[in-house]
């Protein structure tokens, strides 16, 4: 698809995405709260970084502000050395659930970001679409007939529809049961492997982050600073009781401070 | 094994019909031991129908009550369904007007019609302007309602995929609000058959309106009465049904379930 599109190998040196001094304050009751405190973050083409922290921390505000969807009171973010200033089609921002169009088909909604194409090319593209994340026969089936791992799915189906190159998930599997949210992590790999955007997924899951993450970036409670930069050093497909798996879960949950024995 | 009872098919005809047949015994029997001159048998209201229905004149103020309804109706979705959508997509024009429309709403419409008849004089405009206004204020708030309803992230979404603001409202915001709005203008149907016999009593001499309130002045003939009242439920009971059809249509279907 890309350029970056090197198999093996899969991320380059070049920086895709790179946030500077990053600060959000908002207000709220007159009160002024700070949500994100001095992130400096550098994402690589290609790379899959997971964001974990305290719930409540801002993951979700960092995230936005990527996305642009929210302006940084502080710093800014630049994606191609270009500032963000709003959202944009080359970054699709996926949400935890119902980000899906009720009253469209899978079709349609994998088809909504594609007006621009010809009517073949649509079709084309949400063909290739529905076969990557597996929704076959159900090309004409509402999403309310689909169930929560499907629509999740066909959500980012409709993401990946606009060839964007940044991916943001904002706890994508957060709502799904947990036998779904282990069989949509393999998916998503999967669907990363064969087509290589860069993806900034936020959890509050470290088993999560860590089988999914080239690097987990863990944020302290609010306001969110960069704690840690951890780097999964631990090839696909992860073997989740190696040694070196457990170490690096072990430190994330320290990290989070969180006990590890219940 | 507890299974719940399912009614079957011949049941949900049979009861119902079980129920209409002791009103209509109850009824005879009240009429019979009333000893009144004045309120009708079932059976002679039966006869009124068919004295009706070979008469030809029903057809008449039937179809007259119905496009009065259709036009009136049909003006209110075309003008309200846009200005709703406005309203909900500019709240500030929606803090403007819309105290003025919560006056104006719980006044009924039945109450406009002297205004109406110093508008437009005795005749079909007034009647319709008498439909237009019952059906323009429930189909509005509808729309306001519906849009200001449309959940953040369908419109961040809609936005991630590079949709200028009138995209976004008729590609996102219209179709996430169209079960509300489609509440609303069946809401309003109903309204709008309440109101044109109302108007068709006053101010106008056709329709079904005009049919309860003529049997009823020309010769006391309360059969004819009550049969014109038995139709106006019918027909009334007849475009609810066919309204309700549309809340099937797949592409709002999900709007009307409990679940999601």
């Amino acid at each position: 698809m890309s350029a970056a599109h090197s198999a093996g190998t899969a991320t380059t040196n070049r920086h895709k995405l790179r946030a500077n001094q990053l600060g959000i304050v908002y207000e709220r009751d007159g009160e002024r709260i700070a949500a994100l405190e001095d992130i400096n973050l550098d994402i690589k083409d290609g790379e899959f970084v997971c964001v974990v922290g305290p719930s409540g921390c801002g993951k979700s505000t960092l995230l936005n502000v990527m996305g642009g969807f929210l302006s940084p009171t502080r710093g800014s973010v630049t994606i191609d050395g270009e500032p963000v200033t709003g959202p944009d089609q080359r970054r699709i921002l996926v949400f935890q659930e119902r980000g899906v169009f009720p009253w469209l088909t899978v079709e349609g909604n994998i088809g909504f970001g594609l007006s621009k194409l010809s009517r073949a090319e649509r079709q084309q593209r949400i063909a290739h679409y529905v076969q990557l994340v597996r929704l076959q026969g159900f090309e004409h089936t509402y999403p309310s007939d689909l169930s929560g791992g499907m629509r999740q799915r066909l959500q980012v189906a409709r993401a990946l529809a606009v060839n964007p190159d940044i991916l943001f998930l904002d706890e994508p599997f957060g709502a799904l049961d947990s036998i779904t949210r282990v069989i949509m992590r393999g998916e998503l790999l999967r669907i990363w492997q064969t087509e290589r955007r860069t993806i900034v997924f936020v959890t509050h899951d470290i088993d999560e982050a860590v089988q999914l993450a080239d690097r987990v970036v863990v944020l302290s409670s609010r306001p969110a600073k960069i704690q840690k930069v951890l780097p999964i050093d631990v090839s696909h497909p992860r073997n989740i009781s190696s040694p070196r798996y457990l170490e690096l879960r072990d430190e994330l949950l320290k990290q989070i401070g969180l006990a590890y024995e219940i | 094994m507890s299974q719940p009872k399912r009614p079957r098919v011949w049941e949900k005809v049979f009861w119902p019909v079980v129920a209409a047949a002791l009103l209509l015994c109850l009824w005879h029997c009240g009429v019979q031991w009333s000893g009144t001159k004045i309120f009708p048998f079932p059976l002679s209201v039966e006869k009124g129908i068919t004295e009706l229905m070979r008469k030809h004149v029903l057809w008449a103020d039937i179809g007259d009550s119905l496009r009065r309804v259709a036009i009136g109706y049909s003006v209110a979705a075309l003008t309200g369904i846009p200005i709703g959508l406005c309203l909900g997509w500019f709240p500030a024009a929606n803090q403007v007007v819309n105290p003025l429309l919560q006056i104006l709403r719980p006044i009924s419409p039945i109450a406009w019609i002297p205004v109406a008849i110093v508008f437009f004089g005795v005749g079909d405009p007034a009647a319709i302007f008498l439909v237009f206004l019952a059906s323009f204020f429930p189909i509005v708030v509808a729309c306001v309602a519906g849009v200001s309803s449309v959940p953040v992230i369908y419109r961040r979404a809609g936005r991630n995929f590079g949709l200028s603001d009138f995209a976004l409202l008729r590609k996102i915001v219209f179709p996430a609000a169209l079960p509300q709005i489609l509440i609303g203008l069946r809401i309003a149907l109903g309204v709008a058959w309440l109101v044109v016999v109302a108007g068709e009593m006053i101010a106008v001499d056709s329709g079904l309106g005009y049919l309860v309130i003529d049997s009823r002045n020309s010769g006391k003939r309360y059969d004819l009465v009550v049969a014109a009242m038995l139709l106006i439920g019918l027909i009334g009971l007849a475009l609810d049904v066919a309204f309700r059809r549309l809340e099937r249509v797949k592409s709002v279907r999900w709007g009307f379930r409990d679940a999601t």
